[in-house]
């Protein structure tokens, strides 16, 4: 609150004495230059009583809300315009002011359609810090379960992947230097499920919760942050996340994810408040006219965040830090939604169900949507009948830090989404001066910043050659976190290990910087030198 | 514009020599390259360096227009000619034109020269960043100055302070203000005292003669056909005219020998004597909301500067001990080149504080620094420039402190 009221007598000092500083330079000189700058002045003292005024109606706003200090992690002006709180939240409340909305065309409707999958894929590479080549234990050929173990990686065999369908294995893929690419399944037309035990959440003990979760697949659900890998199976975490929204372009509406599946989100989070010594958090979107769906603000056994501002705020990453920031001796787990579905239906139903409804969207999409499938599905399967050319960038995950896929790839393990955007090789004249066509930009030297709802057309160009760091302050405003990407990038660079730690390397993952990335004037690959920063870290130990 | 760029394709030299680099060079500014992202983002935002830079170089043209006119202006002024300001409107424009297009092109060309020469030989493509100080050089100049000790000064800071370094956003120190510093040191007497600041005249000696050439021959020769204001080839410097600028003024007698002089207003609109850029304050205001608006510089090191500069001179009243430091506080952004200076030498990105609480202090502390050069020097009466090289140096360690506050900060979580 200090650090507030501070800031409120800086912005009256600087908007009223300097303007009358130059009133008093200017006296005896012509009067209508003064009559001008009186003007001004007079504007601008109007304009800093409407600011604090404004702010202490937020700030009193914000005590009825009962929520802790806001994290003051916004622009000068954000912070002194105050805090309005929507009526619909009822506990700890953060506001965050930086970062930035990308709002994309072709976001999907929330029709949900099911469609027709065959193939289905796990690829180990989506599993980042697991060895190349995984130990796999079906041949091609292989009649499996949903819920039957393919492969383990040989540094941690406890935690074993699951065949997310029943089929037959069709092909053990492998890339450069034999590393295996993806283990492809052709589904069964009616699927058969692995056996899996019967559990009463109220009476297991902690180490039987894990070896379940182990046996039946649920373990590969739950990631780990610092290096958002695979949770390890022998610690006990921190604290468990799960962010309930998401602010990436064209994401899923979460809204849309939950329907019919209540309880089963509910039993999950019950299932890993078991596995935690402190508590499982909940991020909610506060960003909403009228608030998310009532299954997330009213699940039991955990505690809720309610966050208001721009992308990133949606990222569990940014969320962490605003609830209890990592340290270097922490873990803390971290599932997104249909991951905890997962989990909640190994217990309720009793079936490793990895079905999953994936958001795709994209302006050269004829119809943009959700669709019901399962986790690993082919691509070419979900985007069939949706006017895909040759020259379009078929995308699992975001625009920011999705990554690109050819036509017969797979959706990745964790991603509940699909991109498609044309790919931008061409030409443009005077496309930096001039450009003809409206794109994003966190510029104010587009016009596009006035108008904050308008939606874009994008390609792949980089709009632009790569350069060194030459502008600063660009990537702060881009990250809601206490954090200097900046600064961190360039110690990652020079591989400065205690440098990198002090300055937060542990608390990111790539797709919180992929957004300084997006905005970065100089068209430095972020996303690229944080992982190689973590990789390292990692190491290290 | 397909078939421009099928023009301009086939005009493609071979690969690997110099002239495909320059190629490379005009090209890219010509087209944005048909390069798309891989491995990190998809999309990326419309803004590149090439925007960044222009967006500075157009804050800079009201200077510019500015700059030229004056130096016309302040030479007819010295003759007693034309001492309206909108009088002889053309000769003043021409005679402008007439000194700053030597430097400018003279800038440029020994500048790019450099780069593209570093681009070709380190086998990059050719940056930016000599937009804006190619830019800048020429408005922190005396219009005299001679056009070898620019040559000198240009190649001084380019080699020297930004290739030596690697080149575009490795400096260390402002490279605009690198050449100018260099003209101080090496040759003082082309960039200090009362003489250099008026172009165009043998000294400012009353009876000293004009000195006209071809160009303005060839003018006369134009302004003759149309009847117009010619130059005149035999006109002297009027009688108790000096060419001393405000701030000489200031040393030497205070506020009042100042206020003899020149008005008030005069300094205020910039049509006074200085170096070619620095004159005119609210077109460099202008400039600065400008660079504010689009978010290109930093605003707050712009406001600490302002403040800086403010309680520095405040303090100096209260000591009160020479007349120069007697001089209100106010006035003190009526004289010199702080607007300049605050506008656009302060805020480059490469030089300045990176972190956003270390541009308050960075900002402030030149502001406070620079107010104590300019009054209590008794060599060189303006401190921006030595006050900005000076924090330039001393950015990286503000920055250090700054960032460790965050490390030890986060160190005490764990």
């Amino acid at each position: 609150m200090l650090i507030r009221f501070r800031k409120i007598i800086i912005s009256v000092f600087v908007f009223s004495i300097l303007p009358s500083s130059f009133l008093l330079a200017q006296s005896g000189s012509s009067a209508l230059f003064s009559t001008g700058l009186l003007l001004v002045a007079a504007i601008i003292i109007i304009m800093a009583i409407y600011l604090v005024s404004e702010n202490l109606l937020g700030i009193e706003a914000h005590q009825i809300g009962k929520g802790g200090e806001p994290s003051g992690t916004g622009s000068f002006f954000g912070k002194i315009k105050g805090v309005k709180v929507p009526k619909y939240v009822n506990g700890h409340f953060t506001k965050l002011t930086k970062g930035h909305n990308i709002l994309l065309k072709g976001a999907p409707t929330d029709d949900v359609v099911e469609v027709k999958a065959t193939t289905f894929a796990i690829q180990p590479k989506n599993f980042n810090g697991m060895s190349p080549i995984p130990k796999v234990v079906v041949n091609e050929g292989d009649e499996v379960l949903a819920g039957q173990e393919l492969f383990f990686d040989k540094k941690r065999p406890e935690i074993k992947y699951m065949s997310p369908v029943s089929g037959e294995v069709m092909s053990i893929k492998r890339g450069e230097k034999r590393a295996i690419t993806e283990v492809v399944i052709l589904a069964d037309k009616v699927q058969k499920y692995r056996e899996i035990p019967a559990i009463d959440l109220d009476k297991v003990s902690r180490d039987n919760l894990v070896q379940f979760l182990l046996d039946c697949g649920g373990w590969t659900m739950i990631r780990q942050r610092p290096y958002d890998i695979i949770a390890e199976h022998n610690v006990v975490p921190d604290n468990i996340f799960i962010s309930t929204f998401d602010t990436a372009p064209l994401a899923p509406n979460p809204a849309v994810l939950i329907k019919g599946q209540e309880n089963h989100f509910q039993t999950g989070v019950k299932l890993l408040s078991k596995l935690t010594n402190g508590r499982v958090h909940i991020g909610l979107d506060a960003n909403g006219e009228s608030a998310p769906p009532s299954v997330f603000v009213n699940v039991a056994d955990a505690e809720k965040h309610w966050f208001a501002g721009p992308h990133p705020s949606g990222n569990v990453g940014v969320q962490i830090h605003h609830t209890k920031p990592i340290s270097s001796k922490d873990q803390v787990w971290i599932l997104g939604i249909q991951e905890v579905l997962t989990l909640g239906k190994l217990i309720n139903d009793r079936k490793y169900d990895v079905s999953r409804i994936v958001a795709v969207g994209g302006q050269v999409l004829s119809h943009p949507r959700h669709v019901r499938t399962k986790l690993g599905a082919k691509l070419n399967d979900i985007l069939d009948g949706q006017g895909i050319k040759e020259d379009d960038r078929i995308i699992s995950g975001d625009v920011l830090s999705g990554k690109a896929k050819l036509q017969d790839g797979f959706l990745n393990y964790f991603d509940d989404q699909i991109s498609v955007i044309p790919e931008g090789k061409e030409f443009e004249l005077f496309g930096w001066l001039l450009p003809l066509k409206m794109r994003p930009s966190i510029s104010r030297t587009f016009p596009g910043f006035l108008f904050k709802e308008m939606q874009y057309s994008v390609n792949t160009n980089t709009h632009g050659e790569g350069r060194a760091f030459v502008m600063t302050g660009q990537y702060e405003d881009m990250l809601p976190m206490n954090i200097y990407p900046q600064h961190l990038m360039k110690a990652i660079l020079t591989k400065d290990f205690e440098k990198m730690e002090g300055l937060g390397i542990l608390e990111l993952s790539e797709e919180d910087v992929a957004l300084c990335e997006f905005a970065c004037t100089s068209k430095q690959p972020l996303q690229h030198i944080l992982r190689s920063g973590l990789e390292i870290m990692q190491e290290q130990g | 514009m397909s078939k421009i760029l099928e023009f301009v394709k086939k005009l493609e030299p071979k690969k690997g020599t110099f002239v495909h680099t320059l190629y490379d060079g005009f090209f890219t500014f010509l087209f944005t390259p048909d390069e798309v992202t891989h491995g990190g983002t998809h999309i990326k935002d419309g803004m590149d360096l090439k925007r960044t830079m222009m967006m500075v170089v157009i804050a800079l043209l009201p200077a510019y227009l500015f700059g030229i006119y004056n130096i016309g202006h302040q030479h007819f002024i010295a003759l007693g000619a034309h001492t309206g300001f909108l009088d002889g409107f053309h000769l003043k424009f021409l005679f402008g034109l007439g000194k700053l297009l030597p430097i400018f092109i003279v800038t440029n060309v020994v500048g790019l020269g450099i780069e593209f020469y570093y681009a070709f030989k380190k086998g990059h493509g050719i940056e930016e960043g000599f937009l804006v100080t190619g830019a800048l050089i020429p408005l922190i100049m005396p219009p005299d100055l001679p056009i070898w000790i620019l040559v000198l000064a240009v190649a001084f800071a380019t080699w020297i302070g930004k290739e030596a370094f690697g080149g575009t956003g490795m400096n260390i120190w402002n490279i605009a203000l690198l050449a100018r510093v260099f003209v101080f040191f090496a040759y003082p007497t082309t960039i200090s005292g009362d003489e250099v600041w008026v172009s165009g005249i043998a000294s400012t000696q009353s009876g000293a003669m004009a000195e006209y050439g071809i160009w303005h021959d060839a003018c006369n020769w134009l302004f003759g056909l149309f009847g117009a204001d010619t130059f005149n080839e035999a006109a002297t410097v009027v009688d108790g005219y000096t060419g001393a600028t405000p701030l000489i003024l200031a040393y030497q007698g205070g506020w009042d020998a100042v206020t003899h002089v020149y008005s008030e207003a005069q300094m205020w609109w910039g049509t006074i004597p200085g170096s070619i850029g620095e004159t005119s304050k609210p077109l460099i205001i202008l400039g600065a909301l400008f660079l504010i608006a689009t978010g290109i510089a930093s605003w707050r090191i712009m406001v600490s500067m302002v403040f800086g500069a403010a309680i520095m001179s405040l303090l100096l009243n209260a000591w009160d001990a020479t007349p120069f430091m007697s001089v209100p506080w106010y006035y003190h952004f009526y004289m010199g080149s702080f607007f300049f200076a605050m506008a656009f030498m302060a805020t480059d990105p490469v030089t300045a504080s990176s972190t956003n609480r270390g541009k308050w202090i960075y900002g402030f502390l030149i502001g406070f620094i620079g107010i104590i050069v300019r009054v209590l020097n008794p060599a060189y009466p303006e401190g921006w420039m030595l006050a900005i090289l000076l924090l330039n140096t001393f950015a990286p360690l503000i920055d250090h402190y700054v960032i460790q506050g965050n490390i030890s900060k986060r160190l005490k979580r764990a």
